[in-house]
Parts: structure tokens; sequence; C-alpha cells
């Protein structure tokens, strides 16, 4: 099916084959690369599910082990593979999704047919197993170092308090110690088959060739969905006020969340999704008032920024920086959010922050990755990314002003914060 | 093969234009080129940040913020680059194109003339820069060189250069020092900024749909008051130091979980001449995960998470970054060292050789497909006045030979050793 999005300059031909996998395909003729993104709806919050007639319970950090296993073949590694013909190929796994992906301008089908291949067919033995059990064990004590990923893990669990959200994408050295082949089999099994995946490519190929391809590659039926388990329903509220740690950084740096609700499926997550982040640029982005006296009163810098983040069963807004008083941050954008739900928005400002935050989701089209990995996510949602200039026409000043009013409340909000060790006597 | 067009449309100002319509936006730089040194590093980092912060028509960031969001969110942003010990200091802009907005609006003029604001009219009083712009971004430039330790990995490698290269300009940090941007007054500033307008070389690029002839006018008009009294300072990176006899060896200590290993390797060399050899042999040796470090160090030996290598071509070095267990620097430490001596050997096979070219053509090829990118190779092209673009490149690099990769490794010098350690003098 070919669907022309005017308005984007941009056609999109999407087809569901009878194993369940969507295709999106995106020609771009006048670029040399293409890319391509094959994605499944599992990542590290999945660690409850039903296989069969089974639940079953995982470790922590089985989606990104399985990411770095999935690259062993029979006969090697794929990435030698791919690199053979051009492709620069990287994986990731995040809350709820593992995705590989690769551009390249040369032999792309060939590329494509390599990647399809070694992610569909799992290839797993105990000794390669325990090896890897070595590399991300280094690999965790890597982001454990990192202030960023401090700050964020502790930040999901000031927010959540039985939501698996709390264990990190990656686990703990003693969570991928329990990892097993078998594991490892088992998950392949139940997340990586056609219908639980998607499949987004965008670049200089003919359509019809990569849907012959996948057809032809990938195995020929899937499981439908999956059934699974993020514990207990989360209070509205966040479980705690506040969580901080010391580490060796120079200024203290910190991250807000304010607490939503799950978002909804079909067009109307779409909606709530571009509602919160039109939201977020109106009242912390570069041009609100809040970030202008902020940065002139030295409490935050150019990294001081916010987004809109939603997983399966919750949701949040996330907002941080560097500052020498995190307090003093956080106090100013509750005052500025009750300031907003008394007298609402200044509707010159609206209609151009509007204009701004549309300029830039365009601007966000010439990133391959970037758009088929919204594709991707917003296809895991059941709606279609590519709806989003008519939903973002329909958004008013009054709706941004309510979600604000609703979401940036004192009981919803958590705030995690890195500050620098203090200096010991000797 | 490539339609950048470059041309001198003032005296000292370079504009190269790259006509394409196949992006959503336009990308628009301006940069002014100055020797990269100690003692002005730091005020030249801070300059694009101070004259960010507002101009004559729009004073403070909320009104330019407004200005750039009626513009459908147009970005400028400030940028300071390295390259070579030549600093680039400036904005690089980025604006929708004009066929996508709902009446056709015309944006390039529009920003363009934004651009020359911020370069020529800063907001000031009693001719001065405002005091607290001058003093809020000292602090933010402050902020941002402490902020390097944060990142172990980045900290190691600046870390590795400043030994290095300690008796060269090279190891002058992009952002310059802490001391040096506490010393910044507004008055050294002013002058710096007077001193940068009338004699640093200005390169303009632009890419977008746009014609050349559009985009000139567009900055002439947006230039017209730019101050050009005499000739533009010269730039370019200085002689390469040959490496000592026996290698510097440097271990600190810093309360991390990780290890960080660098090692960095004189290349000798001609310069231009030998980018392509040394770019595959960098590949080959650890730029991709098929290079050799990776698939070694990492991958067999299971030495480290992460291990690669970075080209600093202009400078004619080579570093090696990787991140391991305090317990096995030794072990890393050969491993990384015997895997050069293989390639100096000439133990590159046939597949390694493909990948790593085909790695590095990909890379060029799909140069042309990203306007940040592009902007930065023509940028590097234009300060060492190599006329090629990212197709010649890759087409150059088709024809390297084994043997000449591994004449560019066997030039490879091992010069200095750095370690960053955990606390604990026993290890585990």
């Amino acid at each position: 099916m070919e669907k022309r999005y005017s308005r984007l300059g941009e056609t999109v031909e999407r087809i569901t084959l009878g194993n369940g996998l969507t295709i999106y395909a995106v020609p771009k003729p006048e670029y040399s690369k293409s890319y391509a993104l094959f994605a499944t709806h599992y990542g590290g919050i999945d660690m409850r599910f039903r296989l069969g007639d089974r639940w079953m319970d995982t470790p922590a950090g089985v989606a990104h082990f399985l990411e770095h296993k999935m690259f062993d073949t029979k006969d090697g590694n794929a990435l030698q593979e791919l690199a053979k013909g051009g492709a620069s190929p990287n994986a990731f796994t995040g809350s709820d999704m593992t995705a590989y992906y690769f551009d390249s301008t040369e032999r792309f089908e060939n590329n494509l047919r390599i990647m399809l291949d070694f992610v569909s067919v799992p290839y797993f033995t105990p000794e390669s197993v325990q090896k890897e059990q070595g590399i991300i064990g280094q690999e965790i004590r890597m982001i454990e170092d990192d202030p960023n990923w401090c700050v964020y893990t502790n930040l999901s669990r000031a927010l959540y308090e039985n939501h698996p959200i709390r264990a990190t994408v990656a686990g703990t050295v003693e969570s991928i110690a329990g990892i097993t082949a078998e594991t490892l089999y088992d998950c392949h099994k139940a997340f990586y088959n056609p219908s639980n995946m998607v499949l987004c490519v965008m670049g200089n190929f003919e359509p019809d060739n990569i849907f012959r391809l996948a057809e032809e590659i990938l195995p020929k039926e899937g499981l439908g969905e999956i059934q699974r388990d993020y514990g207990k329903t989360e209070s509205p509220n966040a479980y705690q006020e506040r969580i901080e740690t010391r580490m060796e950084v120079s200024t203290p740096i910190f991250l807000m969340g304010y607490k939503d609700s799950p978002r909804p499926e079909g067009k109307e997550g779409l909606r709530r999704t571009l509602t919160a982040r039109l939201a977020c640029d109106l009242l912390f982005g570069d041009s609100s008032p809040l970030y202008a006296d902020l940065y002139s009163k030295g409490l935050i810098n150019r990294n001081f920024g916010g987004d809109y983040e939603a997983i399966a069963g919750g949701a949040f807004i996330a907002v941080g920086g560097e500052s020498k008083d995190p307090d003093a941050v956080r106090e100013a954008i509750l005052a500025e959010a009750r300031r907003v739900g008394r007298e609402g928005l200044d509707k010159e400002r609206f209609e151009r922050t509007r204009k701004a935050s549309f300029g830039n989701r365009l601007r966000a089209l010439n990133s391959f990755d970037g758009t088929c990995v919204q594709m991707a996510e917003f296809h895991f949602l059941k709606a279609d990314y590519f709806d989003f200039p008519e939903i973002f026409d329909a958004i008013t000043a009054r709706d941004a002003e309510e979600y604000i009013a609703e979401t940036i409340q004192p009981e919803k909000t958590a705030v995690s914060i890195v500050k620098p060790k203090e200096s010991e006597p000797q | 093969m490539t339609n950048a067009v470059r041309k001198e449309i003032m005296p000292g100002v370079f504009l190269t234009s790259f006509r394409t319509k196949k992006f959503k936006t336009g990308l628009l730089s301006m940069n002014l080129l100055t020797p990269l040194k100690a003692a002005s590093a730091s005020k030249n980092a801070m300059l694009p940040s101070v004259l960010r912060r507002g101009t004559a028509r729009y004073p403070d960031m909320e009104q330019l913020s407004a200005a750039l969001d009626s513009l459908y969110g147009a970005q400028i942003e400030s940028v300071v680059r390295k390259k070579g010990e030549v600093q680039c200091v400036g904005f690089v802009s980025s604006f929708i194109d004009e066929a996508l907005t709902p009446g056709q609006e015309k944006l390039l003029e529009p920003v363009a003339d934004l651009l020359g604001e911020l370069l020529l009219s800063p907001a000031t009083r009693n001719g001065r820069f405002y005091t607290e712009y001058v003093e809020g971004e000292k602090n933010n430039l402050k902020d941002r060189i402490r902020a390097i330790v944060n990142d172990k990995r980045q900290y190691a490698d600046k870390r590795l250069v400043e030994l290095m290269c300690r008796e060269e300009d090279y190891s002058v940090d992009k952002l310059g020092s802490e001391e040096a941007a506490s010393a910044v007054s507004g008055q050294k500033l002013f002058e710096q900024y007077n001193r940068l307008l009338a004699s640093s070389r200005l390169e303009l690029f632009y890419s977008g749909s746009a014609s050349p002839e559009r985009v000139e006018g567009a900055m002439l008009y947006a230039l017209e008051s730019l101050p050009r009294p005499g000739a533009t300072e010269p730039v370019d990176t200085a002689v390469k130091k040959a490496a000592p006899e026996e290698p510097q060896v440097v271990t600190e200590s810093m309360d991390v979980t990780q290890g960080k290993l660098a090692i960095g390797f004189r290349l000798g060399g001609r310069g231009a001449p030998d980018y392509p050899a040394q770019t595959l042999f960098h590949t080959a040796y650890g730029g991709t995960s098929t290079s050799k470090l990776f698939l070694n160090v990492r991958e067999k030996l299971s030495l480290c998470y992460f291990a690669s290598s970075a080209l600093h071509r202009s400078k004619g070095i080579l570093t090696v970054s990787s991140g391991i267990e305090f317990k096995n620097y030794e072990k890393a430490r050969d491993e990384i060292l015997a895997q050069l001596k293989a390639i100096q050997e000439g133990k590159l096979e046939d597949w390694e050789l493909e990948a790593a070219k085909r790695s590095v053509v990909n890379a060029m090829r799909s140069t042309l497909d990203s306007q940040t990118r592009m902007e930065d190779f023509y940028l590097g092209q234009a300060l060492e006045e190599l006329p090629y673009g990212p197709m010649e490149f890759a087409a150059q690099i088709e024809k390297v030979t084994a043997e000449e990769i591994r004449r560019a490794a066997e030039a490879a010098r091992l010069d200095t050793i750095y370690f960053l350690r955990g606390p604990d003098k026993g290890g585990e």
C-alpha cells in the first residue's frame, strides 16, 4: 500500500506479510545511502511474559544480552559479513525495543539479507554465553561510572515502585550471571517472531525487492501477540521524592521526573506524545521565559533540556542538566507550571512555539535512523508516525495548558541528583 | 563529480556552496579560523557563546529565540572546533526548506541576516559586551572544561594528547584551560573579538536548495559591515615532532571502576598525499568493528569493552583508546602493540583490507547524505586547501594497496602511554 504524505514531501510503502511482519519502505532516490532498521518489540522491561502456556520469569539484562549474542552465527560473526559489504552494522536495546540497523551505500539488498538472516536465526553455545558475560560485565562497569546513566537510573527508581524499568536495561553483573543459552533461545522464540517485529527501510532502493527479500528469508509464521506482565498497577504519584548519590563529577547533575499515566495506543498515543513534547518546549524549551530566567541566573547551562518518555505501563516527563542548585530549578519549574495553570499560555508564544516544534519535527526527518526509530516506536503503539502534521495542527493552547497543569505537580515529581564527591582530608 | 562551488566573496571571506534539494533543511555556517594558542584559546572559545546571547536588535536570549521560533524553529548553535593547530569558532545554523513551509516563506535571507548580526552587531553597553553575558559564559566555559573529567574515556584521550604534545600547540584543548578562562575580562574579550573580525579568515558553508548566487547575495548583504583592513592571518598545522627514543609512560589514578588506557603514535609521512593510506591503516587497525583491535583485544581476548583508534590526520598522530580492568593493563597494552606489529609485518588479510576500504568509502559516500558531516568535511578541506570532495577521496581510497598500508603502519612510532587507573595501588 502506497501512501503519499504531501506535507512532509515523503512517500511510504507499507505492507504486512503473511507471518505478521510489517514493513515500512521510504524511497529516497536522491541519496547514496540506504538504511534499514529491524526491530523487535522487546526490551529491558519485558522480564515476565507468557510463552505457550507457561509464564516465564527472566533475569534483568536478557534483551540486551541477546542483542549482543545475535551477531554470532554458525559460521562466525555477522559483523564481518556485513562489513565486507561496506555496511556499518550496530544495535541497541532500550526499555521496550531492541533494534538492529545498518546503512550502506553499496550492496544494500545483500546486506539486508545478511541482517534479516542473522537476527532471525539464533545460534548460542554455553561457551559463547560465558564469554559474553565477561564482555557485558565490562560494559556494565563502564556505564556504572557514567553519571548520566546513574542519574537516569535513579530517577526511574524514584518514580516507580514496582515497574520493571527499575531494573536497568543491561542488568547487573549478578543478574546476567543467571543467563544460559536456554534462556536466550526461549526469549528469541517469544519475541523475535515476525509478528512482534517491524522492518523500516529508508533510502535508495526498490521497495518491491525489499518485500520479496523479507518474504523469502524470514520464517513463514509468527506467534501473534506476546502477553507480558509489568507488575502491579502504579500509583499516579512518584514513589520517592528524591534520590541522591555522589560520584566524581564537577558540577551536580540532576534529572527531574514528572509521572504521567501510561500512554494510550493508536492515534491518541501519537497525540499524547506530541502534546507532551510541545508542553516541554513551552514550559522549559530554549525560548521559554523559564529557560531565559534560569539561564541568566546561572542556574542552568545549555545542556538543560527535557522530553517526554513513554514505555509500556508508564510515561513521564524528564528534564535535567547541570546545576549548582537543582532544588532551585525544581521550585522554579513547579512555580511556572502553577502560573501556566492559573493564567494560561501567551497565545502568540503558543503559536510561535508550535511553528518551531513543527519545524524541528520536519528537520528530524533528515535523519534516517531517527525517523526509522520513530516509525518503529509508533508501529508498536499501533499508530503511524507520519500522521504527525495533522495531529499537530489540532493541538490547542488549552490542551497544552491542561497537560502542564495536570502533570507538573509536586506529588508527581521525583528528583535524582548526582553530586560531586566531597574531598576527604587524608 | 561534486557540485561544491568555492569562492572568495570578500577579502578573506570564502563561501563554499553546495546546492541540493534532497534535505528537509538548509544549513549555513560561518567560522573564523585562528591559530590554536594557549594564550587565546579560551577567549576564542568563549566568543561565539557570548555573541549568541544577544544582538543589538534582539538583546537577550528570549527575544533571539522568539525570532528563531518564528522562522519555523531555525537553529543557530555556537561551535568551537580544533582542526590540527587551528581553532575554528563560529555558528552553524539550520532551517527548514522553504518548499515545506505553508506559504513558501523565505528563510535563507532572514537566517543569513541573523548570522551577520550575531557576528557583527552584538548587544553592547558603552562599547563593550554586557558584563553579565561575559561572566555567565565564562562560568559556562569553566564548567565545560571541568566537565571533561565526567567522561573518563574522553578525559584519558585528552590527557594523552596533552602529555604527548606538551611542547606543541596541539596540546591545547579546543576550549583552552580553566586558568586561562578565569583570566578573561570583558575588555580583553572585546579586543580579541575585534582582532578576529579584522584579521581572521572567515569560512562560510551552505548546503540546501538555493543557488550559490542567491547564497552569495544573502551573505554579502549580511556581512556588509565586516571590517577587512588588511591581509588575513595565515593558519596551518606545525611540523610534526618525532617520537622520543624511549616512550613516555604516565599513570594517574582517579576514583573509577574501569581503567582507561590511551596510547599515542607519531605517523611521520608527507601529510595530505599520505592521508588515504593512513586512513586505511587506522581503519583496519582500530577504526571499525572488524578492525584488529576490536576483533582481538575485545572479542577474542575479552580484555576490554572498547578498543579503537583515532586518526588526527593534519597533525600526523594516531591514538588508541580502550577501557580495561586495572589488572589487565600489561596484557591489553601488549596486545594493542602486537596488533600494530602485525600490520607492520604485512599481516593484513584480503578481507580485512576490503572491509577497511568499504568502511571508508561508505563513510565518504554517506558524507554527502548529511549536511553537518558535509560542513565539517569541507571545513577541514578548506583549512588544508585540499580541493577535492568526499567522492574524490573515496576514489583515492580504492587505489591504495596493501603494501602502502603496511608502509603507513611501519612509519608509526610509539610516543606515549597513558593509563588512568583506580585509587587502590594493589589493584583487585
